[in-house]
């Protein structure tokens, strides 16, 4: 158990002090990557909490898909920090305002005893060792859940075709290829044998 | 006198065994050793096979038929200068390469060698190697970045969006996998494929073997999908600015990477370590017809010996061709045959372990 709880207190804190990092360092791709390290380290809490399957579908998605993307964006991006700061003191009252609404809605909802705090939830019992995480959410997503799951399925779907949709164009004037008619040319449409007699060697 | 020492040998095994973690760590370097040995040789093998296509005769210098040559190579590559351009970020220029390696061994942890000979017999093995294998693009990335070159980050923008697309397509290969053995254990993969030769999935799985082998080709940026460090193009994509120690574990990743790819074709669709004469009554109860770790081992060189192949007979794609057969080939025909590979269960034509 005191095993357990060093690890979780190891990843905890790195899991907060990069998180701190994200919204305090100046360089976006710093940012990006401490966001990573939230992840990794959110990954492996849930991990101590038994959710293998939700752990290691978090590193898959955030860390192996979304953040690489992410990181590849903000690269690219030559993003001046100078413009992006101009607002800043002009914003700042409307930013504080909106902070402390959301501060106070948090400590709302953590103060009231009734909803929220230790006593109110148990600690779960171990699962046995032969438990399947995996097996287990799957049951529970497609028969208990299967409509919420199928709708949030179609949600992503239109996201996809949204997404495509608004950054499809057609341009005009720059040569592309097209596989399909690539893969349908035939010899007799490109060469032509012509047949012809043979010339006479000059002044013969 | 020699009973005593007898006595403090099994005693002393006994206790090394009885703590959990010294053993744990025992195990680790009993499977990365080997590996590493691996690496250096498969480095001699490639340039012999490649050799051998293109009627050379490789290296020969160095040692009895050059068999000394990796760890010429090795001390080499150790001894040169390590050089840090300047601007570059010199953190996460020594971070990258390490990010790179550390996957490509980590992920043999779940690597069964037969049915005991396994670092940790997890649940969900088969997710563990996805997310391993996802994180070693942010070596890549990061090496590039780093770099503070152009070239660096022209190969280092390709293989990210090179390796994310085709992620995608091995990871529909694998879900055809997990349908038919029902469980994402690895160990319970190869059970479900008991029965000989014909009862591997890459039969019934036939065009999602080929496409994760094809896959892992370009998650691995080797030959012919090799843009990322395209030398006519880019001179050597993200690592150009690397020399020395540090590009050597650029090296070691690709080719751990390799061989990883290669034992985990082995385990999902060529039935691990598993004989393919199982049930062949003329050989019976002989060591061919049993499974064992040297099927395992055999089978992985052979599709090691596939990835030189590969690199010694085809052209180099261009990459937009990359990304428009991972997208609009791979991605629909993993798709189509997954499902398939649920009516191949549902209906019961495709039984495990039998």
């Amino acid at each position: 158990m005191i095993v357990q709880q060093i690890i979780f207190y190891a990843f905890a804190l790195v899991m907060v002090l990069a998180a701190t990092m994200v919204i305090t360092v100046r360089n976006p791709v710093y940012a990006a990557l401490y966001l990573v390290l939230t992840f990794f380290s959110a990954a492996a809490i849930w991990m101590l909490l038994e959710a293998e399957f939700l752990a290691i579908i978090l590193v898959v998605v955030y860390v192996g898909a979304v953040m690489v993307l992410f990181l590849f964006v903000v690269m690219m991006l030559d993003i001046n920090m100078v413009p992006l700061k101009e607002g800043f003191i002009r914003n700042l009252p409307v930013a504080l305002l909106v902070a402390a609404a959301m501060a106070v809605e948090l400590l709302m909802v953590i103060w009231s005893k009734s909803r929220f705090g230790v006593d109110l939830f148990p600690v779960p019992p171990p699962t046995p060792a032969g438990h399947s995480n995996t097996q287990a959410l799957g049951e529970l997503l497609y028969t208990n859940y299967l409509l919420p799951f199928e709708v949030a399925g179609v949600v992503l779907l239109v996201a996809i075709i949204a997404a495509i949709a608004l950054t499809l164009r057609k341009r005009t004037g720059i040569k592309i290829q097209d596989p399909a008619r690539q893969v349908r040319a035939r010899r007799d449409e490109s060469v032509r044998l012509v047949k012809m007699k043979s010339e006479k060697p000059q002044g013969g | 006198m020699f009973d005593t020492v007898i006595n403090l040998l099994e005693t002393g095994f006994a206790w090394i065994q009885s703590n959990y973690i010294i053993w744990t760590l025992l195990k680790i370097v009993v499977i990365t050793l080997p590996l590493i040995t691996a690496v250096a040789f498969y480095t001699y093998f490639e340039r012999k096979v490649i050799g051998a296509m293109q009627i050379r005769i490789g290296p020969n210098r160095v040692g009895p038929l050059g068999l000394i040559q990796p760890f010429a190579d090795v001390f080499k590559l150790l001894l040169k200068e390590l050089i840090l351009p300047a601007k570059a970020n010199r953190f996460l220029f020594v971070l990258a390469p390490v990010i790179t390696l550390a996957p490509a061994f980590a992920a043999w942890a779940v690597i069964p060698f037969n049915d005991f000979l396994v670092l940790a017999d997890v649940d969900a093995g088969l997710l563990y190697i996805l997310a391993l294998t996802s994180l070693g693009v942010y070596g890549v990335i990061i090496a590039g970045w780093a770099s503070n070159s152009k070239y660096a980050f022209l190969g280092a923008m390709r293989s990210a969006a090179q390796s994310v697309s085709y992620e995608i397509s091995m990871g529909l290969s694998l879900v055809g996998v997990l349908i038919l053995a029902g469980t994402l254990n690895l160990r319970e993969i190869v059970l479900a494929q008991q029965g000989g030769v014909f009862d591997w999935y890459w039969l019934p799985l036939l065009p999602l073997f080929v496409i994760y082998m094809i896959s892992g080709l370009a998650e691995t940026n080797r030959a012919p999908f090799d843009v990322a460090e395209g030398e006519s193009e880019i001179v050597a994509g993200f690592h150009v600015e690397y020399s020395g120690a540090a590009f050597s574990v650029f090296f070691l990743a690709e080719y751990a990477n390799m061989i990883l790819i290669s034992g985990l074709t082995a385990i999902l669709f060529a039935g691990g370590w598993l004989s393919p004469f199982e049930g062949v009554p003329v050989l019976g109860d002989t060591f061919l017809a049993e499974g064992s770790i040297l099927w395992f081992l055999a089978k992985t060189v052979v599709f090691m010996f596939m990835f030189l192949w590969y690199r010694a007979t085809f052209p180099r794609y261009r990459y937009d061709q990359i990304m428009r057969l991972g997208w609009k080939v791979f991605i629909p025909i993993t798709l189509v045959w997954v499902m398939f590979a649920a009516v191949l269960t549902v209906f019961g034509i495709v039984v495990k372990g039998a």
